[in-house]
């Protein structure tokens, strides 16, 4: 069996180089025990029933949490500038289908149109939260359509 | 032996190894496919305020734990990588497999969580709520268990020093699930 690795192969991502690498076992388990901290705050956050709080704790921590793990363990921004290009293309299509679908999801009437049906939905299934649903109960808030 | 190779996974015609840049790549595909699904998810939730009432089902201990191993497996992955750098397949490999052992947990947990949920009556046809977390949830454990497959076969071969720039590659795609759990959490377990 031939040598199995290559140079390039080992070291292109730039962060090496020359053959020679250095342990980062120290760097990683930084890392490592910062996210954990972030996980714990993210949990702890939102039981203080604050949503403002709960929104930078759950998903601004999410963020943050995702951004350490691009940088420390994938090593992007030490990656070729393209591959960086090539996913924040792919975030941006995501984008434009949130940006293009959203109103239809999100809003029940329009200038000329309304949703009937999911009106309905979030109607009956507000009031039946209202009834207090028991959490054993099976209580399916989809209803169908109003007949025309 | 080294004519049967395949030499895609080592050549570099772009600055990167051609492997590591179709990991690259299947990252950039998978990053539309869960931010569909994840997006989807978002603007129904936003536009259904009833659904506060099933999502308050969700096991929030199970989630914070599943989160917990996937950081961890995340480490042993990048610790793999770095052993790989340093030309040590068998280090590489034990830490290969630290994460398989993280992966195989998180199957665990999750399917007493599910067997649970589907015991009280929360099923994928219940409520679109479910529809949505079994979908979000099953589509990410597959990744999971593709993952571990994926690492299971190069561990093995990293094991005798064989195709150790594959380590860094599946590192990556274990990182992107990771961070597809990382959004996963707060919006199926905490946003309630």
């Amino acid at each position: 069996m031939s040598d199995t690795t290559t140079a390039p192969a080992a070291h292109d991502a730039g962060h090496g180089g020359g053959g020679h690498h250095e342990d980062h076992t120290r760097q990683y388990v930084k890392i490592w025990a910062i996210l954990l901290v972030l996980l714990v705050i993210s949990i702890i956050g939102p039981e203080l029933g604050h949503p403002m709080l709960t929104l930078v704790t759950a998903f601004g921590i999410a963020f943050v949490k995702a951004y350490l793990v691009i940088k420390h363990f994938m090593h992007l921004t030490v990656e070729k500038k393209y591959v960086g290009f090539l996913m924040l293309t792919m975030l941006a299509f995501m984008l434009v289908f949130v940006a293009g679908v959203s109103p239809d999801v999100m809003k029940h009437s329009g200038q000329r149109w309304t949703n009937d049906a999911a009106e309905a939905v979030v109607k009956k299934g507000l009031a039946e939260d209202g009834h207090g649903g028991g959490h054993d109960e099976k209580k399916p808030a989809d209803v169908p359509p109003p007949p025309h | 032996m080294s004519a049967f190779r395949p030499i895609a996974t080592t050549r570099s015609a772009t600055g990167i190894s051609t492997g590591k840049l179709a990991v690259w790549w299947l990252i950039a595909s998978e990053i539309v496919i869960f931010g569909g699904v994840l997006g989807s998810y978002l603007m129904h939730r936003l536009g259904h305020p009833e659904w506060a009432s099933q999502a308050a089902h969700t096991n929030t201990w199970a989630g914070a734990f599943n989160t917990l191993v996937l950081l961890t497996s995340s480490l042993a992955a990048v610790l793999a990588h770095n052993a790989a750098e340093m030309k040590d397949g068998k280090k590489a490999a034990k830490y290969l497999w630290l994460t398989i052992a993280g992966a195989l947990i998180f199957l665990v947990v999750k399917s007493l969580e599910w067997s649970n949920e589907i015991h009280h009556g929360f099923t994928i046809t219940s409520h679109t709520f479910w529809s949505f977390y079994y979908t979000a949830a099953g589509i990410h454990g597959l990744h999971v268990i593709i993952g571990a497959i994926i690492m299971a076969v190069i561990a093995r071969d990293a094991a005798k020093g064989i195709d150790l720039q594959r380590v860094e590659a599946v590192g990556l795609y274990w990182h992107f699930v990771d961070i597809v759990w990382i959004f996963l959490f707060p919006l199926l377990y905490i946003a309630k």
